[in-house]
C-alpha cells in the first residue's frame, strides 16, 4: 500500500511536470509571437477570412486544449475566424468526402491515413508550405513525403501520426519468459503463446477497426515479404509470402483473448484498462488514460515496436494525420498560413508535449522534443515516422490504396482465414479479387 | 368526372364553341393538376430524382470528388462474382426473413394481450413503445455493451450463476453475431408491429365476438375466423413496412458490428455504404444499392398481391 502511494505521487509529479512544460508559453506570449509571425509569414491571410476546419475528435484532452490555443492565437493575430468542428475517426471521411463532392462546407480537413489521396484533384498544392517547414524543422521523413506527395507535388501536410505500437504488461511478459521484448517474429509468437498459457492473454483487432486492425495486419504481411501491390500497382497479394503471414497470424489469433474478430478501435483500450488484456497494438492513449485512472497498470506497462520482418526491417502502418486544403476554399492563403503556423516549433513543441506521445512527428527536428525522453515509456513512439509505410507499401500512395484500406481488403483476408471461414488459397484468392476490383 | 359542369353553360353556348382557354378555365381536372403540382414536385425532387440519379450512378465509375464516365454494366459484372456481395445478399435475406417473422409473431401476441381490459392499460401500452422511441443509434450502443466480448452483462451474469465458464463471443462468431443483431432488430421493431396491430384490433366490432361466443366458438375459432380475417389488411400494411425497414436497416448493424465478423453481418445497405462512401467508389456503392430495388419490389408485390386482393374486400366471402 505504501509503495503504491509513492508510485502514484511520482506519477502525479511527472504529470505536473509535463503540464508545466506545455504551459511554458502563456496565452499572451503566444499571441505576441503569433503577431510577430504573421508579419514575416510568406502567406498573407485574406482579410476577414472565415475558415471551417474539421478535425478528428481528440483522444487525449490536453492535446485538444493545446490545439485550440494555437487556433486562438492565430485567429487573434491575423483577425480571421477558424471554426473547428470535431468528428470521430469514422465520420471524418464521409464528411470530408461530401464536402469534396459538393464543393462547399469545409475549407480544411485534418483527417486520417490517406484522406488527400481519395480526392487529390480537390486538394490545394501545398508544396510551398511543405518546403518551408522541411527547411525549418530538420526535413521530412520518407514516410512523411509518402503521405503528403503525389507526383512530386504536396497535396496534404502530414501533421503527425499516432503510432500503432505494442502495448504490453511487463510482469505478464516476464512471466511468459521474455525479460526483454522479443526482437524477431518467432520470439513475438512465443511471447503471445506464453502469455495465453499463463492466463494473461494478448489480443489484437481482427474486426473492422480502421486503425488497429489495418495497422498490425499490414505489418504482418510486410514482415513476411508479402505485398498487396508491387511498385507498378499490380496486385500481387496471392503469393507464398502472404500464405506464410496468414499462417503466422493464425498462430497468434489462436492464442488471443476470444472475441478479437468483433473488435473495433476502442475494444482493446477498454479490455486493457480493465486488466483483461495484457498485450495489444495501440496508440499511447491506453497509457495516458492508465496514468490518470489506473496507475498500477500504467506502472506495469510498456511499449515497443512490432518486431522486424524476416529481412530484418521494421515496416509498420501507423495512423497518419494529414491536413488538406480544399481547392474551393475562398481563403487558401489563410489556410496555408495556419498550416505552417501550427507546425512551427513554437506551437508544435508544446502541442506534442501536451499530446503525451499520442502525436508523433514527421519532421525530423522534433526528435529533440523532451516528451520523448522525459518518460522512457514514450520513447518508442518517437521513431514512429521512421518505421512507417503508407498503405500502398512500395508503390506511390494513391486513391486506390486508400480505398483498399477503407474496404478492409487485408483485414477480411486474415479474418476469413483465422476464423476458419476460408482456407489459405480461397482467402488469398478473394483478397486478390477484391484488390483487383479496386486497382482496376 | 370531367362531365360534371360547374360553369354557366348558357353563356358558353351563346358564344358558340367555347375556346380552349375557357374550357381549361372551367375544367376541374385542369385545376386539380395545379393543386397536385406542389406535391408532385416535392416527390420528384426528393424521391424520384435521387433514385434516378442513384441508378444512373451505378452505371458509371464515379468516385468521390470526381465525375464518373458511363461504363455500362461493369459494376454489376464485378458484383456478380464478388463473394462478399453475395454473402451480403444472403445476410440481408436471412436477416429480413427471420427478424420479420419473429417481429410479426411477438407483435401479434403482444397486440392481442394489450387489447384486453386490464389495469393501467394506457400506461402499459405506452411503455411498449419505448424501444421504438429510443434513437436507433442509442439502442445500438446499449446493445454493443450488452454484447461486448469482454464486458457483456449476459456473459457476466451467466458466469456468476455458474452456468457457463467463458464469455460468450456474441459479435465475434458468425452465427452468434447474426443471432445477436437479429435479436436487437426484433427488440426495436416489435413495438411498431404491436401498436399498429392493436389499432387494427380495436376496429373489430365486439358484437362479432359476442355472436361467435353465443354460437359456442372457442378462443382459437374466434381468432381464426373473426380476428385474423378482419386484421388481414392491417397485417399486409404493417408487414410490408416492417420488411422494408428491416431490409434497408443500416444504423443498427453499422453501430454494432460494421458488418463484421468477417462480413457475416454485412447487409447490402452497409456494404453499399462501405464501398460507396467510406472507400469512395460511389458507382459501385450505387450498384449495390440499386441491386436492392428488385428485392424490395418483390417484397411489396408479395404483400400487396398476396394479402390485399382477397375477395372479402370486394364484399364477398373470404374463402
Amino acid at each position: 500500500m505504501n509503495k503504491f502511494t509513492t508510485d502514484r505521487r511520482s506519477l502525479l509529479k511527472g504529470g505536473a511536470g509535463l503540464l508545466a512544460a506545455a504551459a511554458t508559453m502563456s496565452g499572451d506570449e503566444l499571441l505576441g509571437y503569433a503577431k510577430a509571425w504573421a508579419q514575416t509569414s510568406p502567406w498573407k491571410p485574406e482579410p476577414g477570412a472565415k475558415i471551417n476546419l474539421l478535425r478528428w475528435k481528440r483522444f487525449v484532452e490536453a492535446e485538444d486544449v493545446a490545439f485550440m490555443k494555437i487556433v486562438d492565437a492565430f485567429q487573434k493575430a491575423n483577425n480571421v475566424t477558424i471554426n473547428v468542428s470535431n468528428e470521430s475517426y469514422d465520420d471524418i471521411q464521409p464528411k470530408a468526402s461530401v464536402a469534396a463532392n459538393t464543393g462547399q462546407g469545409l475549407d480544411m480537413v485534418w483527417g486520417l491515413y490517406s484522406l488527400p489521396f481519395l480526392f487529390p484533384s480537390k486538394c490545394v498544392d501545398v508544396t510551398d508550405v511543405a518546403d518551408y517547414l522541411g527547411q525549418k524543422c530538420g526535413g521530412w521523413t520518407d514516410s512523411g513525403k509518402a503521405y503528403g506527395m503525389l507526383n512530386g507535388k504536396w497535396i496534404g501536410i502530414p501533421v503527425a501520426a499516432t503510432g500503432g505500437l505494442v502495448n504490453y504488461r511487463v510482469a505478464a511478459a516476464e512471466k511468459a519468459g521474455h525479460k526483454e521484448f522479443p526482437k524477431d517474429l518467432a520470439g513475438f509468437a512465443d511471447l503471445v503463446k506464453g502469455m495465453n498459457k499463463n492466463g494473461t492473454p494478448a489480443g489484437m483487432a481482427l474486426g473492422h477497426a480502421s486503425g488497429d486492425a489495418n495497422g498490425w495486419l499490414h505489418w504482418a504481411l510486410w514482415a513476411h515479404g508479402g505485398k498487396m501491390i508491387d511498385k507498378n500497382n499490380k496486385v500481387v497479394i496471392n503469393s507464398p509470402e502472404t500464405a506464410k503471414s496468414l499462417e503466422y497470424v493464425k498462430g497468434l489469433y489462436e492464442n488471443f483473448v476470444p472475441g478479437t474478430a468483433s473488435w473495433n478501435d476502442s475494444s482493446n483500450n477498454k479490455a486493457f484498462l480493465a486488466g483483461q488484456l495484457h498485450l495489444t497494438t495501440n496508440g499511447i492513449s491506453i497509457y495516458v488514460t492508465a496514468k490518470k485512472e489506473n496507475p498500477q497498470i500504467a506502472e506495469d506497462m510498456n511499449h515497443a515496436h512490432l518486431p522486424p520482418g524476416i529481412d530484418g526491417k521494421t515496416r509498420e502502418l501507423h495512423l497518419g494525420f494529414p491536413i488538406l486544403i480544399f481547392t474551393f476554399s475562398k481563403y487558401p492563403q489563410t489556410c496555408k498560413a495556419f498550416t505552417a503556423f501550427m507546425l512551427e516549433p513554437d506551437q508544435f513543441n508544446p502541442w506534442i508535449e501536451a499530446a503525451q506521445g499520442y502525436l508523433s512527428h514527421f519532421l525530423l527536428g522534433y526528435d529533440k522534443n523532451p516528451v520523448w525522453t522525459a518518460d522512457p515509456k514514450t520513447t518508442p513512439y518517437r521513431s514512429v515516422a521512421q518505421s512507417a509505410s503508407t498503405p500502398a507499401g512500395e508503390a506511390q500512395m494513391s486513391e486506390n490504396a486508400a480505398a483498399a484500406i477503407a474496404d478492409f481488403v487485408l483485414v477480411d483476408m486474415y479474418a476469413n482465414y483465422c476464423t476458419g471461414r476460408e482456407d489459405t488459397k480461397t482467402a488469398m484468392a478473394s483478397a486478390e479479387r477484391a484488390a483487383k476490383r479496386i486497382f482496376r | 368526372m370531367s362531365t360534371v359542369q360547374t360553369s354557366m353553360p348558357v353563356r358558353a353556348a351563346a358564344a358558340g364553341e367555347p375556346s380552349l382557354w375557357s374550357r381549361l378555365r372551367t375544367s376541374r381536372n385542369w385545376a386539380a393538376l395545379w393543386f397536385m403540382l406542389p406535391a408532385a414536385a416535392f416527390l420528384i425532387l426528393f424521391l424520384a430524382y435521387p433514385l434516378g440519379l442513384g441508378i444512373w450512378m451505378s452505371f458509371t465509375d464515379e468516385r468521390i470528388g470526381r465525375e464518373g464516365v458511363f461504363i455500362g454494366l461493369e459494376n454489376y459484372q464485378w458484383l456478380w462474382d464478388d463473394a462478399i456481395f453475395w454473402l451480403s445478399v444472403f445476410n440481408t435475406i436471412l436477416y429480413t426473413l427471420v427478424a420479420s417473422i419473429i417481429k410479426f409473431a411477438i407483435g401479434l401476441y403482444l397486440a392481442l394481450l394489450l387489447n384486453r381490459h386490464m389495469p393501467f392499460k394506457a400506461m402499459i401500452r405506452s411503455i411498449v413503445l419505448i424501444p421504438f422511441i429510443v434513437p436507433t443509434v442509442l439502442s445500438a450502443i446499449a446493445f454493443w455493451w450488452i454484447y461486448d466480448a469482454q464486458f457483456s452483462i449476459i456473459s457476466w451474469s451467466l458466469i456468476k450463476l455458474g452456468l457457463i465458464e467463458h464469455n460468450i463471443n456474441f459479435l465475434g462468431d458468425s452465427n452468434w453475431a447474426r443471432g445477436s443483431v437479429i435479436f436487437a432488430n426484433v427488440w426495436r421493431g416489435v413495438p411498431f408491429v404491436a401498436i399498429t396491430l392493436l389499432a387494427g384490433l380495436q376496429t373489430v366490432s365486439p358484437s362479432l365476438y359476442e355472436a361467435a361466443t353465443l354460437d359456442g366458438a372457442t378462443n382459437w375459432q374466434r381468432f381464426r375466423y373473426i380476428t385474423y380475417p378482419l386484421l388481414t389488411p392491417i397485417i399486409a400494411v404493417v408487414m410490408t413496412f416492417s420488411v422494408l425497414f428491416t431490409f434497408t436497416d443500416f444504423q443498427l448493424i453499422w453501430a454494432l458490428t460494421r458488418g463484421g465478423p468477417v462480413n457475416a453481418t454485412h447487409l447490402m445497405a452497409t456494404l453499399s455504404y462501405q464501398r460507396g462512401i467510406i472507400s469512395g467508389r460511389l458507382g459501385e456503392g450505387a450498384a449495390i444499392a440499386t441491386a436492392m430495388i428488385p428485392f424490395l419490389l418483390a417484397a411489396i408485390a408479395i404483400s400487396w398481391f398476396g394479402m390485399q386482393r382477397r375477395k372479402w374486400q370486394q364484399g364477398s366471402n373470404n374463402d
